[in-house]
């Protein structure tokens, strides 16, 4: 601004030279102060249009809401476990539907974050260009398919299969997920072990002794759990196993998308620079290049559980929707009901008058979905806000 | 089948003050079991009587009751006999509620194919839905947990089922709850250990169970002897003159048209 000034002034101080062009006259100057306040204006309308949304929602959801909240109090809502809207007289307790919203959620999660950050981790750093062109489209894709074809899937083919070759399934997962992680981990192990022994020679002798030992006794576990898996019978396939891996799949795209988009804006400079000072790629990704983008793959995070948090098809469909919480509570195999399945399979009915409660629950449900979702939003934005800073500050 | 009512009572209520005031207006309001083929008869009838105006709202049997009493529509649908006070409020307000049996519900039980199971009582039915009985080998079936299958709370069927089996108990918490009765058959066909209940005309694929001995056929409901059924009323002020439209309309029922839309809606025809 002060270098502004400074240059303007002589301008004008110097009245006896030709007014320069950029000088308007007064009616113009007006009309196009008029011009840019309208630009402004009209700009500033369209950015509040979704404020507006969110703040009419919550306005509209919250009213439909209260008589409920009136009329039955908060701690049935939270805290009961009897969810029997239509029996006389109803019972409204929605903690199982808060328990699967959350259960299967979280088993989201665990499809979707590891598989997503590694898939933009490989995408973004590690694959030739070439195959991340043919890549990209193909994971995008995925999040093309309407959610009732993915329900559909869940219902009529993986439901099925979880039924039939139950136990099979989870000991395959197991064994992909587990067999990888734990010979990486021997590997690892047996090298720092090795690395306090004095001499060289012992010390690669070491290594190997010690590497062959831990990943044979490693694959030995992997295939003792595998076997128990295996045995496992599913009286029913449509459980919070099969909605959670679904639903993990449908928010794959998210995490992946965003995710590897955090790690293209680290940019080049940072990369390069790391090389520059002798670090391996390894040590650049694990080191410069996912610290830098740290925020963005917890937005990306963030972003596929509101997805997974808010999908209604796929849990109408596939999860069972047993009002019930699961005994123990972590057991995924068995149904569980989330607070959109209820919503969406009860609103056709629930009518004003002769249910009335029945109705307005449905809204305190919608309503405690909208309060998570804030809650969510707003804890990334701290934790962006937080990493943004810690990374300026290092 | 057995669809979700829509309608809201208030706007029903509305468009009953409003139609009422015409002449040529036929207002029937009550039951979401029954709902489905007035609406069906309704479009029907108004295709062939197009000076009449046919408003159907579903706002539960109760309400028709209440509505036929107080005199805000022509027909009132149940679906189930109405209540001794229901009858006094009636006869206060100098009402004569006749009701006429359109047609029968019936529920059957369904399981797996591959299930041995031959029958059912309606207590071990009971049973079952309440929790009380988890595995087949209770029953004389294979060791194999059951799965319980229950249409969800909003449906007819779902009433039904309550109202004709449950009688006061609950249903157990971990029973799946589906959303149409092509998808209670779709779950009991791929799965072993399920059990379902579902409409008379949605047994293909899947075992019904004869209950009590008796197997769910048209011919079981209709003479009563199949339990888990129940007629579906029309009730009237008084008995219909021939030649109104409120006598036609009721009619209908026993015409063939009106047979075959009661059978296209999922319930069985009294004839």
């Amino acid at each position: 601004m002060g270098w502004l000034r400074n240059n303007a002034e002589p301008l004008f101080e110097a009245s006896a030279r030709p007014r320069p062009a950029l000088v308007l006259s007064g009616r113009a100057a007006w009309g196009r102060r008029l011009a840019a306040l309208a630009g402004r204006a009209l700009l500033g309308g369209v950015a509040s249009v979704s404020l507006l949304a969110v703040l009419f929602i919550f306005v509209f959801v919250g009213r439909d809401a209260w008589p409920f909240f009136r009329s039955r109090g908060v701690v049935e809502f939270l805290t009961s476990v009897r969810w029997y809207p239509v029996a006389d007289p109803p019972e409204f307790g929605c903690l199982p539907m808060f328990m699967g919203t959350a259960l299967v959620t979280l088993g989201a999660m665990a499809v979707a974050v590891p598989v997503g950050l590694a898939a933009a981790v490989g995408l973004s750093d590690i694959l030739p260009f070439g195959a991340r062109q043919a890549l990209k489209p193909v994971v995008e894709i995925l999040a093309a398919i309407p959610s009732v074809a993915y329900g559909f899937f869940a219902l009529v083919v993986l439901a099925p299969a979880l039924q039939r070759n139950g136990g099979r399934c989870l000991a395959a997962a197991w064994w992909a997920v587990a067999a990888p992680l734990l010979l990486l981990g021997a590997v690892v192990l047996s090298d720092v072990l090795s690395g306090w022994l004095p001499s060289a020679r012992a010390r690669a002798a070491a290594r190997w002794t010690l590497g062959l030992g831990l990943a044979a006794a490693a694959l030995w576990g992997v295939a003792r759990v595998g076997a128990a898996l295996a045995a496992v019978q599913l009286p029913s396939g449509t459980n919070a196993l099969n909605v959670s891996f679904v639903l993990g799949l449908m928010a794959l795209p998210t995490v992946v998308s965003v995710s590897e988009d955090a790690l293209q804006a680290v940019g080049r400079e940072l990369r390069e620079g790391s090389y520059a000072l002798g670090a391996t790629r390894a040590e650049t990704l694990c080191r410069a290049v996912i610290p830098a983008a740290s925020s963005g793959l917890g937005a990306a995070v963030i972003l596929g559980m509101m997805r997974a948090i808010g999908e209604t098809m796929v849990v109408w469909m596939a999860s069972g929707n047993a009002a019930q919480i699961p005994r123990p509570w972590y057991n995924i195999l068995q149904p569980v009901r989330t607070l959109t399945a209820t919503i969406a399979g009860d609103m056709g009915e629930a009518d004003h008058v002769t249910g009335s409660d029945r109705y307005h629950v449905l809204f305190a449900m919608g309503l405690s979905l909208l309060a998570i979702a804030f809650l969510c939003n707003a804890a990334s934005e701290a934790v962006v806000r937080r990493q943004r800073r810690r990374l300026r500050g290092a | 089948m057995k669809s979700k009512g829509k309608m809201s009572v208030a706007v029903a209520a509305v468009l009953a003050a409003v139609s009422l005031a015409q002449a040529e207006n036929l207002v029937i309001d009550g039951s979401t079991t029954v709902g489905p083929i007035a609406k069906a008869f309704a479009e029907y009838f108004m295709k062939q009587r197009p000076d009449v105006n046919v408003t159907v709202s579903e706002s539960g049997s109760g309400n028709g009751a209440k509505s036929l009493i107080n005199g805000t529509c022509h027909i009132a649908t149940m679906s189930r006999p109405m209540k001794d006070k229901e009858k006094a409020a009636a006869q206060e307000s100098g009402i004569l509620p006749i009701p006429t049996v359109v047609a029968m519900d019936g529920l059957a039980i369904v399981v797996n194919p591959a299930n041995p199971v031959q029958g059912l009582t309606i207590e071990q039915i009971r049973a079952i839905y309440a929790g009380n009985i988890k595995n087949w080998k209770e029953l004389g079936g294979p060791d194999l947990p059951i799965v319980v299958v229950s249409r969800d709370t909003n449906s007819g069927t779902y009433e039904c089922f309550e109202t004709l089996v449950m009688k006061q108990e609950k249903i157990l918490g971990s029973a799946e709850y589906v959303g149409s009765n092509g998808a209670v058959r779709d779950r009991v066909r791929t799965t072993t250990g399920a059990i379902g209940y579902v409409g008379l005309a949605f047994t293909e694929g899947v075992k019904p169970l004869p209950v009590n001995g008796v197997a769910p056929k048209p011919e079981t409901v209709i003479d009563k002897t199949y339990p888990i059924s129940r007629p579906l009323f029309m009730v009237t002020n008084g008995r219909p003159k021939p030649g109104t439209a409120v006598y036609d309309f009721l009619m209908l029922y026993r015409q063939p048209d009106g047979i075959k839309i009661i059978e296209d809606v999922g319930y069985v025809p009294v004839r």
